[in-house]
């Protein structure tokens, strides 16, 4: 279903006033895919989505659409469906005038007749499951509808692309599983270009094709989620896609040592010497002392979904957390030693 | 490597909305030949005067009188604008009472009803013979043709300017504040005055301002019920249209420059008690 | 449970966020009291006077010429300068609110200026600059052209007094609503004036509505500054308020307060149509308070 490249955004570079928010930023979005934006807040992933869909200007780069050079072209003349963050529905219009604005606004000669509007209006209504809403205002409408029928506006313009800005940042946590699995049910009937902005890391891991990883205006790294998980480039997306436990190390010949004990984990050809070793909590196990890499007394531990976190100070200072399939539970205070399982290496 | 990006301040910041030349252009174009222009006219009229021509014409015995009755009278005015404007504007957002909307709408009757109007009214009810008036004077006290019709004129006047003002902020006071007060073992007078009241000191500093500057420039209210006798119950606005009528351009123009210069002096003022308030509180 | 909730007594204790009964009682009072006076007084006033003498010398005083052209001036004067306005106010509110750029803390408090100018010092401007020993005093009367004591100068200076109203009400509105549903409507295809006509003016007309409705009220009834340009011409550049005080200083206390009491009824309208608006639409009026 993915294949061509259906957008180029080609070394895109942006200021506000006098902070850069895009630094010569380049990526390309295959036709058919739901591809993640995924950053910090500031990492300029709106910015970037704004400027895709023509709400916002680079200063210096291109947008290729196709074969299309769309850098200067108008905003109406994009064919974007822009979801806002908050919706932006019109609130003085009923849900169907909501949906039909896009097919309203044309111009005369191009304008569907009133029949072919209303039917297109009641498809969208039975796609997004909100046939009897047709006539509601949008005040009428609980979050989760109303990010529905903002979703059916962008499409009833059948748009080159889909651009969604935190497409369920403003819902419930309950609303926002539901909301997700749905856009990726749509996604997957209507094969349509997407692209999403977050700044949740499980949103744009269970949902995306693609993740693209911004920080600082820079894009980090693209790939499916299971590359960006396995095979993070730097330390900023490793760190970024969940908890870590960071330790110091020495890489010698692909092998690395903690506290000179040899570990699992391989370095990269090339990194030599103190290195900084970033393990997931999962990733260390409680070991004898002999055998362990780090050591530490026990802080505290509780219990979440089957698992067991335990909270270690190790003697410098800093404090660790270990997930652990239900051991025993340990009392605060006892020394423990932690073994290194897998994890990735980066230069300090 | 391309050369870095150079940061720049842009007059504005770019936008996919459409229209900021046009509408900017003829916000200007207006603003210009309507209010700037013509006031300016004023400036270079009255610089042509210099210092000294105006201050000749502020010691003239008589403009000097109108001016200290103009705001000596307002600025009285104005405090009991506030006084009871804020006891009004307490009164219609705290308590219940029936024809409490009523009340409220009331309060803008001076936005709305036209000062000419205003004033033959309020001469007609203070005049010796009048509703009020006969009352007072069995007191022994003279209102129309007085400072005191001028108070009452500007009273009048003042009042929305110092209800409205404050009226916002008694909406928005966090009654948790005054029940944390409470838990704490004070007593209401106790939460009024040292937890309720001083973070609307600035809005009603605003609204007092407001309402003097309106009372010191007010015109149709004052002029029937003011008698207008020189020297006792003339106003500074009254002797400007004199002046004019004198076709004493000069002197027109030099008592209108002192009434602009104060009215600065005293916007100038509501805007510093706003960014203090803005400091010291977090809002105007 | 019953028997604690029986015990409890039936008074219900006063609220620690209010004042006693007696206190409220006597503010409500004291406030009603001074409104009564001050401002309810006044305006009854105006009719009782009225209609003094009765019913048919009410009518009397619009059977007058002079009343009627001061009627058809004033309704002409108005319907200048409230459209002009109303232009001047979406313009101004549309570059302000919808735009960020350097200078507009200036260029608001330039457009508020004419609220902080006496009325008579709004008129003596235009003197100064339109009058016979004004600015352009000697080329209007070269070329015949009538400014001062005639309609323009008026129109003028009414344009003058309420130039304010409409734009200082839709800033702020404006700027709450933000540009994300103008940017919405362009995203699908509208060009700027169909999202301003379908998705700005929609949004802003109750607000719209009440500014329109102020600014005429106030276009209606100026005097200060209409009094300084007029020239008092009866029959010709006198409008209502300024009939209205011509009547007064005749003694014609009548028709003076017969003529008032249209103005009286034009702002109780005013306001009444301005209470309705904001019980109805307050969110849709204003900006929802500071932020």
């Amino acid at each position: 279903m993915t294949g061509s490249t259906a957008i180029r955004v080609e070394n895109l570079s942006k200021t506000f006033d006098t902070a850069a928010v895009l630094h010569d930023l380049s990526l390309d979005v295959r036709a058919g895919e739901l591809l993640a934006l995924l950053g910090p807040s500031g990492s300029g992933k709106t910015t970037l989505l704004r400027i895709i869909a023509g709400l916002d200007f680079p200063d210096r780069g291109r947008i290729v659409f196709g074969a299309e050079d769309a850098t200067r072209l108008p905003v109406q003349q994009r064919a974007v469906g822009f979801v806002f963050q908050h919706y932006a529905l019109f609130k003085h219009m009923s849900v169907a005038d909501n949906i039909a604005y896009g097919l309203n606004a044309r111009k005369r000669s191009e304008r569907p007749a009133k029949a072919e509007i209303k039917r297109r209006v009641g498809d969208l209504l039975d796609l997004i499951k909100l046939s009897g809403f047709a006539d509601r205002y949008p005040s009428q409408l609980s979050g989760g509808q109303r990010q529905r029928i903002a979703l059916a506006r962008a499409l009833a313009v059948e748009p080159r692309v889909l651009l969604l800005d935190e497409p369920f940042g403003a819902l419930d946590a309950q609303v926002r599983k539901d909301l997700r699995r749905w856009l990726r049910e749509i996604h997957d009937r209507t094969g349509q270009t997407t692209i999403f902005v977050t700044h949740d890391q499980d949103e744009a891991l269970e949902l995306s094709d693609r993740v693209a990883v911004l920080a600082k205006g820079r894009l980090e790294q693209i790939g499916s989620p299971d590359e960006v998980q396995e095979a993070p480039v730097s330390a900023t997306v490793l760190k970024f896609l969940g908890d870590t436990i960071e330790v110091e190390a020495i890489a010698q010949g692909g092998e690395v040592r903690v506290d000179g004990r040899l570990t699992p984990v391989t370095a990269p050809a090339g990194l030599v010497g103190p290195v900084k070793l970033y393990a997931r909590p999962w990733q260390l196990q409680f070991a004898e002392s002999h055998e362990a890499h780090l050591h530490g007394t026990v802080r505290s531990s509780y219990r979440s979904q089957g698992r067991q976190r335990i909270e270690v100070d190790r003697p410098e200072g800093k404090t660790v957390v270990v997930e652990a399939s239900d051991t025993a539970r340990l009392p605060a205070g006892r020394p423990v030693g932690l073994r290194i399982l897998a994890g990735h290496v980066f230069a300090g | 490597m391309e050369p870095p990006l150079r940061p720049r301040r842009r007059f504005r910041q770019p936008s996919v909305l459409p229209g900021f030349g046009l509408t900017l252009g003829y916000t200007l174009t207006c603003l210009g030949l309507i209010v700037l222009l013509p006031l300016a006219a004023l400036v270079v009229r009255a610089s042509g005067l210099g210092l000294s021509g105006i201050w000749e014409v502020a010691t003239d015995p008589r403009v000097a009188s109108a001016l200290r009755v103009s705001f000596g009278v307002s600025a009285l005015a104005a405090l009991t604008a506030s006084i009871f404007g804020f006891l009004i504007a307490w009164v219609l957002t705290r308590y219940e009472f029936p024809g409490r909307r009523i009340v409220d709408a009331v309060v803008d009757l001076p936005f709305a009803l036209p000062t000419a109007v205003a004033g033959i009214a309020l001469a007609s009810l203070y005049a010796p013979n009048g509703l009020v008036g006969a009352q007072l004077a069995k007191l022994g006290i003279e209102a129309a043709y007085t400072p005191v019709g001028i108070y009452i004129a500007m009273v009048f006047i003042g009042l929305p300017f110092a209800v409205r003002t404050v009226q916002p902020l008694i909406v928005e006071i966090d009654r948790e504040i005054e029940e944390a007060s409470a838990t704490l073992g004070a007593g209401r007078l106790h939460t009024l005055t040292r937890v309720v009241l001083p973070p609307l000191i600035p809005a009603v500093l605003t609204g007092f301002a407001l309402a003097f500057a309106r009372g010191v420039g007010e015109y149709g209210s004052i002029i029937f019920i003011a008698g207008n006798l020189p020297y006792v119950s003339e106003i500074a606005p009254l002797l400007i249209v004199i002046k004019l009528s004198e076709f004493d351009y000069g002197g027109a123009c030099a008592i209108a420059t002192i009434m602009l210069g104060i009215s600065f002096v005293t916007l100038l003022a509501i805007n510093l008690i706003q960014a203090w308030s803005r400091r010291r509180f977090g809002y105007v | 449970m019953s028997e604690i909730a029986t015990e409890l007594p039936r008074q219900q204790p006063a609220s620690v966020v209010t004042e006693g009964g007696l206190v409220r009682g006597l503010l409500i009072a004291v406030a009603i009291v001074f409104l009564a006076l001050f401002l309810v007084l006044p305006l009854a006033t105006v009719f009782a006077q009225a209609l003094a003498k009765g019913w048919d010398a009410y009518i009397a005083a619009f059977h007058e010429p002079d009343a009627q052209s001061a009627i058809r001036l004033t309704l002409i004067t108005a319907a200048i300068a409230v459209p002009f306005n109303l232009v001047f106010g979406i313009m101004a509110s549309w570059a302000i609110a919808k735009f960020e750029f350097t200078g507009k803390n200036l260029l608001v408090t330039l457009i508020d200026l004419p609220f902080s100018v006496s009325p008579v010092v709004s008129g003596l401007i235009y003197v100064l600059v339109f009058g016979s020993q004004g600015l352009l005093g000697p080329w209007l009367l070269d070329h015949d052209i009538q400014i001062i004591f005639a309609l323009p100068g008026i129109v003028l200076a009414t344009i003058f007094v309420t130039f304010p109203f409409v734009a200082r009400q839709l800033i702020p509105l404006m700027q709450e609503q933000g540009t994300a549903e103008e940017e919405a409507a362009l995203t699908l295809g509208a060009s700027g004036w169909h999202a301003f006509r379908t998705v700005t003016l929609p949004n802003i007309r109750w607000g719209l509505l009440y500014s329109v409705l102020l600014c005429n009220a106030r276009a209606m009834g100026e005097f200060g500054a209409v009094s300084v340009v007029s020239g008092h011409i009866r029959g010709l550049t006198n409008t209502l308020p300024l009939h209205v005080e011509i009547l007064y200083n005749e003694y014609n206390f009548v028709a003076s307060f017969a003529v008032a009491s249209l103005l009286a009824g034009l702002a109780l309208v005013t306001l009444g149509l301005k209470s309705l608006l904001e019980w109805r639409y307050a969110g849709d009026i204003a900006a929802s308070g500071r932020h």
